[in-house]
């Protein structure tokens, strides 16, 4: 089997009665594309907290790249190659799109003391957001301020930011939540040029993009992972059918 | 084009203020030396606030206390016969840049409330250490020496030299302050500002930044504070009371958070104000505060926004 670049061994997080992660164990491969899915509530998002170093766990451990991270608070991570989108959008709304990706590119260059010389100016910064901002579709917007950008926009900008971080591994959560039709499949087929290049982790409701993207899907209920497999091993797991998808064959939409 | 528009006005600014003293000569008003020079002392406290507040939304309502740091590194070695000026100003840096390092060691663990409620309580603390200094005038505080001596032809006793030296530390940080926002360092804590859980997402760890921010604003107050006790020839621990934070803060948000430019002219407007209502009636503070209010309502980025036509630029 492949190698692992993401072990969760028993993670376990609670919200005074609520058990939201219940001893979750779960390896993603280097290079597939891993889809979460549950109903909600489940847990999903508190999962990509904790994965993302936001969170804290109660129990568990959690190595990233051979490395145990468990400890690493989340720009620690972000800079050992862990990038993230977040479930409510989350950009610089008050910086221009190439800002916004620049200072990804800069929180992962270094140098950070440097107090003299224009950051706008430096092409160091510049060039390497551009190209990034080209690859999400984005590069007609560079100069717009994020706040007056499409939402469906600025969902493409979180994930050239992450992207300008050249992780290792990206923990979407509900990258097409909100979107309409046309902007949902466009933000599908970006995330399909990016899988095998690098290691997804998808948290979705929207099972139309799960199903054509997903290489795996591990299946989340009351805080458990309940199952994992390709799409057709889950989709035809009696346990997962009863569970989730039989109750309502398409959630959260 | 607001690069350009910004030029000018700062130009213009410039121009205006190296123009008071021959001006206030012609007029023979040299009341007016003294009143510009205090005006750029309280602006270069301002765009220091501005610097952490405008643009790394850190509400520090202790501001003052570098005021008060800074003219007391100025009083006691004068009150004790040192007056070398390279000595006192050195020191009024130095030591308001430690205690900018401890308070904001401790408030920039927090946020919100907490945090403007921990600077606040820093700033009283060094108001009452002041008032127990009791060698050095205790609440009354005491008068000046001597003003700082730096030898050759710089020499504060005469109006205009100290008049030029003031205004050439206040457009050497404006012009310092400017790069320092624009810079790498600049974008982080102006990031952090913005979303700094984004911020931190994609990999910075702003408190350090942030800090750094803090003990470069407390050095530059103190550095107002060391010429503020030369300006008045007499030091209390007034100068660290809570209200002349509010007062700090009142300046940077008439004339435009997050500009630079903006508080200087909120000092000067502020501080006019002052003279000619004050002139007019003990209650000047009531016309004071709805004017604040009427800009906050109107003009987010305050006086220089008006004047820049960008009042709702940001979002």
């Amino acid at each position: 089997m492949a190698e692992t670049l993401l072990a969760v061994r028993g993670l376990s997080k609670r919200f005074g009665g609520l058990l939201a992660s219940d001893r979750i164990d779960l390896d993603v491969v280097r290079g597939e594309t891993h889809a979460i899915i549950g109903p909600n509530g489940a847990g999903k998002t508190t999962l990509i907290g904790q994965l993302a170093g936001d969170l804290r766990p109660d129990a568990g451990a959690i190595r990233f790249a051979g490395r145990d991270v468990t400890g690493f608070d989340a720009p620690l991570r972000s800079r050992l190659g862990l990038a993230r989108s977040f479930q409510i959008t989350s950009i610089f709304r008050d910086f221009s799109a190439l800002d916004n990706v620049a200072l990804a590119v800069q929180a992962h260059r270094g140098g950070n003391f440097r107090f003299w010389r224009s950051a706008r100016d430096e092409r160091a910064l510049r060039e390497p957001a551009r190209v990034v901002l080209d690859s999400v579709g984005l590069g007609t917007r560079a100069g717009v301020l994020a706040a007056h950008l499409a939402h469906g926009e600025q969902r493409q900008l979180e994930i050239a930011m992450a992207l300008a971080t050249e992780p290792r591994l990206l923990l979407l959560d509900e990258p097409v939540a909100g979107m309409g039709l046309e902007e949902s499949q466009r933000m599908v087929s970006l995330l399909g040029t990016l899988k095998g290049r690098i290691t997804i982790v998808l948290v979705e409701h929207d099972m139309d993009a799960v199903f054509s993207l997903a290489d795996r899907i591990s299946v989340m209920v009351y805080g458990r992972i309940i199952a994992t497999g390709t799409p057709p091993e889950v989709r035809s797991n009696e346990q997962v059918r009863r569970a989730y998808l039989g109750e309502d064959a398409t959630p959260g939409c | 084009m607001a690069i350009a528009q910004r030029t000018i006005v700062l130009g213009v600014a410039g121009l205006l203020l190296a123009l008071v003293p021959p001006i206030a000569a012609l007029t023979n008003q040299p009341f007016y030396v003294d009143l510009f020079r205090r005006m750029m002392i309280f602006a270069i406290a301002a765009v220091s606030l501005d610097l952490i507040l405008g643009y790394g939304g850190m509400v520090s309502f202790g501001h003052a206390a570098y005021l008060g740091i800074g003219a007391y590194a100025v009083g006691i070695p004068a009150f004790h016969g040192i007056d070398n000026g390279f000595l006192q100003w050195s020191l009024a840096i130095v030591a308001s840049a430690l205690t900018a390092l401890v308070m904001g060691a401790i408030s920039l663990r927090t946020s919100g409330v907490y945090f403007i409620m921990i600077t606040l309580a820093f700033a009283q603390m060094l108001y009452y250490l002041g008032i127990s200094l009791e060698t050095y005038g205790g609440d009354n505080g005491m008068r000046l020496a001597a003003r700082s001596k730096f030898g050759g032809p710089i020499d504060l006793d005469r109006p205009m030299v100290f008049y030029y030296v003031v205004l050439a530390i206040l457009v050497l940080f404006l012009v310092l302050g400017g790069r320092l926002v624009e810079s790498r360092f600049g974008m982080v804590i102006r990031a952090a500002k913005s979303n700094e859980p984004r911020a931190r997402a994609i990999g910075f760890s702003p408190f350090r930044y942030k800090l750094t921010a803090f003990v470069v604003a407390g050095s530059a107050g103190g550095l107002a504070g060391a010429l503020l006790a030369n300006q008045t020839e007499y030091l209390t621990p007034e100068f660290m009371h809570w209200t002349r934070s509010g007062e700090i803060m009142f300046m940077v948000i008439l004339g435009g958070m997050g500009t630079l430019v903006g508080p200087v002219i909120g000092a000067v407007v502020l501080l006019l104000l002052e003279d000619v209502l004050s002139a007019l009636t003990a209650h000047w503070q009531i016309i004071l505060g709805p004017l604040l209010v009427l800009v906050v309502l109107f003009a987010k980025r305050g006086l220089f926004g008006l004047l820049l036509g960008t009042a709702s630029r940001d979002g």
